[in-house]
């Protein structure tokens, strides 16, 4: 879907502005929203640019900085903590070659924490786009970085 | 009217129902700080310094948002009160970059005042403040990340008053900082340059560039002939930086004030605003006339001029050609003054008090300069900004003896004075356009429905049978509407309309000194009226001056001496951000 | 062993009905109560909702049938419901099971409380990481709107409602109503200055009524079991049962729905089966709950109980931490989140929480002074008293009750030896 067509389905009224920006940034590639596409973004909704930047910039969903074209999302808080967590940071951050909060070289891959996730039942958790990955282990990270690369 | 009683300290007090506590108290005596707060702006609430106790809640309730009610029994002073107040401004303290003695509101800052009010001696809290460059891309702001509170003030007069949304919030939690879209440098944007923001941030967030030095360097240099013209808007504001009444005309005191400085001469834009009256009515004549281009609109208030080219460039062709009072003189002062007086266009330095942040741009401009070489305005300095080189000099404004400007700049009218406040430019028009047309004397001169601070008036004028439409805005919020109205044709009936970027017109422009609310403003604006009726001559075209100009240099309004001079072309500055 | 001490209302319907299915829904006796709703009037389920008990399953536990009232009371052109499924706070997934379990008894919920304050427009708010509960209940809406449960003249009463689903966009303070509402209205979640409330000008400026999904859920049941019996269920003073996230190091994590008045312990132990090891301390209601050490685990799920230790149990989650971990590294963990969730609006909560961080850190460390404890509660206090919202306020109840129930462990952080050089 292209621009026109998000705020043809979504409504271009200011209320709109976060459904918007999130069907937007869906349809980029690298997840995340250029000040190009704020700024055409803003022209549809007829809002002030720095209002868009600042909805964009707020929400831990949209990101106006290049990420990978799968943003691994692992949570961090008490009840996945306890349940090991770190543990699988290191594994992340090993398996990857990356640290918390970067992208791979080939643009595949970027590692970010989340808050709670709402999975706390199957602590550890991770998010991966719109999939929920629990009670992970290191056999299960490996083999879900492993699909994922196989993509 | 329906009161409601309450309790403040264990006084009891009756107020009207909806009474803020923060004005229930001051109404007794009691203040109560605050920094978000700014009466003139919706309610913020974000600072959390002004938060006093509410007999049952067990939060305490801020003074600035809470209304007060039957019954309610508040303690603005006690131990709770007081700690919360001291632990917020010193979470600010931690967060801004403390260098109070080497700061531009160094005596001038809210935030100063109540850590000195609250008698904090220390913050307890590490310094977490990382240092950030200033953002000193503009000509005429800078922004200092370091010194923000993120209260948020400078966002709504420039989203709600202005109408441009320049800043706003960007980033969430303490990594949120308040900046223009996409982080961008304040000259990357379609900032006017107004300094309405600079006007109401209560620290050195966001403030005037300083031209002070270059100044002192000039007077100080002996090769340089160092000639000062004064806003009209500056004469009835500059007191209140020396403890006296906002509106006060001190037109005296500044003039002594300025040759002590070591002006060379001192000379009063006030004389151009009368030049500008003959050359823009004239030119308003012949566009009537002739089939030009109409409305036409004013073109003295940069932050406007900025607005329009940046914005709607495609109304440019109604813009009046004229420059504005300050780029007249400057262009006087180097193309016409220095043959008067024996000197070379480059051995003048040409500065001017402004009420305007704007008006720094408007100098630097290309075209605004002698022969495509020298600036016609070499340097502008705001009403603060005088203030400030009159301490550094350790003039003592108000004990000053009055004197009076120097020839041949000096000589104005009433019509030129109330140029300062909005409406003042129409009806000074009006004085001069009136008299020519129908060469008959103006019975009363006093066209009171420009005037005033509602955003747009209009008023209608029958010139020699005509009925002629005129139309004043002030605040690019209200310019935005005109423009509109232009677009669709619905001013098609207007012939004149006087637009100023600023609330209340000059007299609340950027560069104005702090604490302006509309109710200061209206204080100005009522000063200027009474400068315009303690003056002799109250129409532009009987200044003697103005027409001895004529006579010996310039020849005819929109001459070709004029034309070369006095008038200018505007830029096409639209660009998406 | 130990009998069970759960009471399935809101749950009863899980696992044994494909909730994909509105025919599954109305066989197990689904909208019957609504049916029962239009046949009275708006002030009898009022009255019925006010009588039933029934508090605020989000966390702030105001009793639903007043605020229902306030809305009706209301007068306005247009009124709105907002369910709140952002579901943020950490060890909370008892929204998600409702929406991906049983959609149909929210929706009902919603439909019935339409009907008695007046809404004519409905949003369910549902966090942007929850793929599936949007998923279910977008389907669930489709599905009502066919059989003619939402839209216009609804079962022939001349009720116009109807659902629409809103997304959030990862941002926890979009749990706080205010916040919330901010978020439907385009803008970043700064939640604002109160009053005025919800109840008069929400929304758009309109009555609103805004409530968990929780508490949705309940209404149904409330008005087809009668408020006389359904206030039979719980204690005196805490109506009803809990949905019950329990999540941490007990051996059996999952949802569990006890009545009001059950102790912590059974919940631990019998639904829990307890942990490897043994227990350091239970955080309830999530990251912005208090922290029990294990000798208060005799404390039930009631909210005087809690109100009157001055605690509030919030939404109910139970998240257990055993000795494996360190009590100052989980209380360093929630102020981590608050810190990265902060919305920035206010002082106490932008700029204090991240000093909380810096003077807990000393402690960790082993460096931090006397001096620093009295600092420490005076920032506590005032975050807590100054803060805009209910994230700012209730942010340092980790650390408030650690330092009140562990205090051993922060002299311990206080260095021993002052070298000085006299």
């Amino acid at each position: 879907m292209d621009l026109n067509e998000i705020v043809h389905k979504k409504g271009k009224t200011p209320d709109k502005l976060v459904g918007v920006l999130l069907e937007y940034q869906k349809t980029k590639n690298r997840n995340y929203l250029t000040n190009e596409d704020l700024k055409a973004v803003a022209k549809k909704t007829k809002l002030p640019e720095s209002r868009v930047y600042s909805v964009a910039t707020f929400y831990s969903l949209l990101s106006v900085k290049p990420r990978g074209k799968y943003v691994i999302q692992l949570c961090r808080d008490v009840p996945c903590y306890v349940n090991g967590a770190f543990n699988l940071r290191e594994e992340l951050e090993t398996a990857l070659q990356i640290s918390m909060g970067e992208t791979t070289k080939d643009g595949l891959f970027s590692l970010e924490y989340a808050s709670c996730l709402g999975y706390c039942e199957m602590a550890p958790v991770m998010r991966i786009d719109q999939k929920i990955y629990g009670n992970l282990n290191s056999r299960k990270l490996a083999e879900i970085i492993a699909e994922y690369r196989r993509l | 009217m329906e009161t409601v009683k309450i309790k403040i300290n264990n006084k009891e007090v009756e107020v009207e129902k909806g009474t803020l506590i923060l004005d229930a108290a001051k109404s007794i005596g009691v203040s109560i700080p605050t920094l978000c707060y700014h009466p003139d702006q919706e309610i913020k609430a974000n600072c959390r310094v002004c938060a006093v106790e509410v007999e049952g809640m067990k939060n305490l309730q801020t003074a600035c948002s809470t209304q007060a009610a039957e019954g309610m029994v508040i303690k603005t002073n006690s131990a709770k009160v007081r700690e919360a107040r001291k632990v917020n401004i010193e979470l600010l303290l931690a967060n801004h970059n403390m260098s109070c003695t080497t700061c531009i509101r160094n005596g001038n800052c809210e935030l100063q005042k109540i850590a000195a009010e609250l008698g904090i001696r220390e913050s307890r809290f590490d310094n977490i403040m990382v240092l950030q460059d200033k953002d000193e891309s503009s000509p005429s702001l800078v922004r200092n990340q370091n010194k923000c509170i993120k209260c948020g003030r400078c966002i709504q007069v420039c989203t709600n008053v202005q109408g441009l949304a320049i800043l706003d919030y960007a980033g969430r939690g303490h990594t949120s900082e308040v900046k223009p879209a996409y982080g961008m440098y304040l000259n990357d944007v379609r900032c006017a340059a107004c300094g309405q923001c600079s006007t109401v941030c209560p620290v050195a967030a966001i403030t005037e560039k300083e031209d002070i030095e270059r100044v002192w360097e000039a007077i100080n240099d002996p090769d340089k002939h160092v000639v000062v013209q004064t806003a009209p808007a500056v004469r009835v504001s500059i007191g209140e930086e020396f403890g006296m009444e906002p509106g006060s005309i001190v037109t005296g005191k500044l003039v002594a004030a300025l040759r002590a400085l070591g002006f060379d001469a001192v000379f009063d834009t006030d004389f151009t605003a009368d030049l500008t009256i003959m050359e823009e009515g004239h030119e308003l004549l012949r566009r009537i006339k002739k089939g030009g281009v109409l409305p036409m609109l004013t073109s003295c208030s940069p932050g406007w001029i900025n607005y329009i080219e940046q914005y709607y460039p495609e109304l440019l062709p109604h813009v009046s050609t004229c420059k504005s009072p300050q780029q007249m003189f400057g262009a006087l002062a180097k193309g016409y003054y220095p043959e008067k007086i024996g000197k070379e266009a480059e051995d003048i330095f040409s500065v001017s008090i402004m009420p305007c942040t704007a008006k720094k741009y408007e100098a630097q401009r290309s075209e605004m300069k002698h022969d495509k070489k020298h600036y016609d305005v070499d340097a502008v300095l705001t009403t603060r900004e005088l203030a400030r080189m009159l301490k550094q000099a350790g003039i003592a404004f108000d004990q000053l003896e009055e004197e009076e400007y120097d020839d041949p700049f000096g000589i104005s009218t009433g019509a030129a004075v109330i140029f300062g406040a909005t409406g003042g430019v129409m009806e000074a028009a009006l004085r001069t356009v009136y008299e020519v047309v129908t060469g008959e004397t103006l019975e009363n001169i006093n066209f009171t429905d420009v005037r005033g601070l509602e955003g747009i008036k209009e008023a209608a004028v029958d010139l020699a049978g005509q009925q002629v439409k005129v139309m004043v805005a002030h605040s690019l919020s209200k310019a935005k509407q005109v423009m509109e109205m232009i677009k669709s044709g619905k001013a098609s009936d207007y012939a004149f309309i006087e637009i100023m970027c600023c609330p209340g017109g000059c007299i609340g422009g950027g560069g104005q000194p702090y604490g302006a609310t509309n109710a200061l403003r209206q204080q100005r604006i009522d000063g200027t009226y009474r400068a315009d009726e303690a003056l002799a001559i109250r129409k532009s075209h009987e200044n003697p001056a103005i027409k001895k100009l004529y006579g010996e240099f310039l020849i005819e309004p929109l001459g070709e001496k004029s034309h070369h001079l006095l008038h200018t072309h505007y830029t096409n500055r639209k660009r998406s951000h | 062993m130990n009998e069970n001490i759960e009471k399935k209302l809101l749950t009863k319907r899980f696992g044994l009905i494909d909730p994909m299915s509105i025919e599954d829904y109305l066989a197990s006796g689904g909208y019957s109560a609504l049916r029962k709703a239009v046949s009275t009037t708006p002030e009898t389920i009022v009255e019925e909702m006010k009588a039933s008990g029934l508090r605020g399953r989000g966390g702030a536990a105001f009793p639903v049938g007043v605020k229902m009232e306030m809305v009706q009371k209301a007068e306005a052109d247009i009124k709105y419901l907002v369910c709140n499924a952002d579901e943020g706070e950490p060890g909370n997934f008892k929204d998600r099971y409702l929406m991906e379990n049983d959609p149909h008894q929210i929706i009902e919920g919603m439909v019935i409380s339409a009907y008695a304050v007046g809404a004519s427009k409905g949003y369910i708010f549902i966090r942007g990481e929850y793929a599936r509960p949007i998923y279910m209940m977008d389907s669930a809406i489709k599905a009502a709107q066919e059989k003619g449960f939402l839209g216009k003249n609804i079962l022939g009463t001349g009720l116009d409602f109807d659902i629409e689903l809103y997304t959030g966009a990862g941002s926890y303070v979009c749990g706080e109503e205010f916040a919330l509402m901010l978020c439907i209205e385009g803008n970043p979640a700064r939640s604002t200055f109160k009053p005025p409330f919800p109840t008069n000008e929400g929304l758009y400026g309109k009555p609103t009524q805004i409530n968990n999904v929780e508490s949705f859920a309940n209404i149904p049941h409330i008005i087809e079991m009668g408020a006389k019996e359904f206030s039979k269920i719980g204690t005196k003073h805490s109506k009803g049962t809990k949905l019950v996230s329990l999540s941490g190091n007990v051996r059996k994590k999952g949802l569990f729905e006890v009545p009001f008045g059950v102790h912590l312990w059974e919940i631990v132990e019998n639904l829990g089966r307890g942990v490897m090891g043994s227990i350091k301390m239970v955080q309830v209601g999530g990251a912005s709950g208090p922290c029990l050490p294990p000798n208060l685990l005799g404390m039930k799920l009631d909210y005087k109980d809690f109100a009157e230790n001055d605690m509030s149990l919030g939404s109910g989650a139970v998240i257990v931490i055993d000795t494996k971990n360190d009590i100052l590294d989980i209380v360093r963990n929630t102020l981590e989140f608050f810190r990265h969730e902060s919305c920035g609006k206010c002082t106490p909560c932008r700029e204090g929480i991240v000093h909380l961080l810096v003077l807990l850190d000393r402690f960790i460390l082993g460096e931090a002074e006397k001096k620093d404890l009295e600092l420490l509660k005076s920032l506590i206090q005032t975050i807590e008293l100054t803060s805009i919202c209910g994230l700012g306020q209730a942010a340092p109840t980790a650390l408030k009750t650690t330092l009140r129930y562990f205090p051993e462990v922060y002299a311990a952080g206080i260095r021993k030896n002052h070298t000085r050089a006299i």
